[in-house]
């Protein structure tokens, strides 16, 4: 078995161990912290959901109208040049923009290719590694009067593209 | 933003329709999407239940600030400029860890802290300093070690393994994370100092 698949069935037991051991050590009451912290992600997905209504009926749409077949087909001849799965090209640059919209894009791959395919594998790493860059950009530096940025944009997506091409070559890498 | 991106993604699905002949599966696509999208939130209530509980746990028993105390020496390499015990250390670390742990929450007040702080010393306050972009630059790399929601949707999905992308997220996160240092580093050598 591949060590990073090793990792993905370790780090779960681990993060659980790790975190009650600190905070049996610190003497916390685990149970009543677990539970207020619940709460509070139950309700943050409560509060969420409608927003997914929205953005699932949009992406839905879209993918119905046949908008993504057309595109794909238009960006084809490009990204097969690189070996880039052409139907991912919209979830990549969504991703830079908005969270929740390129959230509504991944699932629209899981659902119509499946999240054990190769699209939908690669697409579930790509969207552990990278960020929404635009959209912190300008909060963080909107937030201090800051314009000149002297290449913080360059340098986050240089990290970015690097995630985006990683995530594509160690798919190819554990799943031939 | 969301608002024009939102409504023109309809409108766009509506004119592509017009000209692919799709017009009658749309109908169904919308009333189908917004189904799946309840169906799918009761998968995520749970799953995120759990981890914000979990971490939750982390965050009463002081994990963060212990660990963000433990950061000092790499805080120190990492900003040159800020010297040895800045009062923007603790919101840069506390924001560092909160991004790695996923607890989004946490992590985008301590942000704005730290570029507060960080421009009370700007001498050009239209300008970041190397700080601001070695700052911004790590925390828009990709810190976070588990991205739960996307193993949610994976299993709302029906995927046999659901978890077995956290590991390459990892991997890759972590190497993210080395070429924005090495960016930035490479990039202070060439600027002149704040």
């Amino acid at each position: 078995m591949n060590w990073m698949l090793f990792l993905s069935d370790m780090i779960i037991p681990i993060t659980f161990a790790g975190i009650l051991m600190y905070a049996f050590s610190r003497k916390v009451p685990v149970y009543d912290h677990f539970v207020t912290g619940a709460k509070e992600g139950f309700f943050t997905v409560l509060h969420i959901a409608p927003t997914i209504v929205g953005l699932l009926i949009s992406v839905g749409m879209l993918r119905a109208s046949g908008a993504f077949d057309l595109l794909g087909g238009l960006i084809a001849p490009l990204t097969d040049r690189i070996g880039y799965p052409a139907e991912t090209v919209p979830l990549t640059l969504m991703r830079l923009v908005s969270s929740s919209a390129s959230t509504g894009l991944l699932l629209d791959i899981f659902e119509n290719y499946g999240p054990d395919s190769f699209i939908g594998r690669f697409t579930s790493i790509m969207m552990s590694s990278t960020e929404t860059v635009f959209y912190t950009m300008s909060i963080y530096f909107m937030s201090v009067k800051v314009t000149k940025t002297r290449f913080t944009l360059a340098g986050a997506l240089l990290a970015n593209f690097t995630g985006v091409m990683l995530s594509l070559m160690i798919t190819r890498y554990l799943y031939p | 933003m969301l608002n024009k991106l939102w409504g023109g993604m309809i409108l766009l699905s509506i004119v592509v329709a017009l000209f692919t002949g799709n017009i009658p599966a749309l109908t169904n696509a919308a009333i189908e999407s917004a189904r799946e999208a309840i169906t799918l939130s009761i998968t995520m209530l749970g799953i995120l239940a759990m981890w914000t509980g979990l971490m939750t746990v982390a965050e009463k028993a002081g994990l963060i600030g212990a660990l963000a105390r433990r950061s000092r020496p790499l805080l120190r390499w990492l900003f040159p400029d800020l010297g040895k015990n800045h009062p923007a250390h603790e919101p840069i670390a506390t924001n560092f860890i909160a991004n790695i742990l996923g607890l989004g929450w946490a992590a985008t007040p301590s942000g704005l802290k730290a570029m507060k702080v960080m421009q009370e010393e700007n001498p050009k306050k239209d300008t970041a300093t190397r700080s601001m972009r070695m700052f911004m630059v790590i925390n828009m790399s990709s810190l976070q070690l588990v991205t739960i929601s996307v193993v949610a949707y994976r299993m709302q999905y029906n995927s046999i393994n659901p978890s077995e992308i956290i590991g390459p997220g990892l991997v890759v996160t972590a190497i993210t994370t080395v070429v924005a240092v090495a960016f930035c580093k490479i990039l202070d050598k060439f600027d002149r100092k704040d």
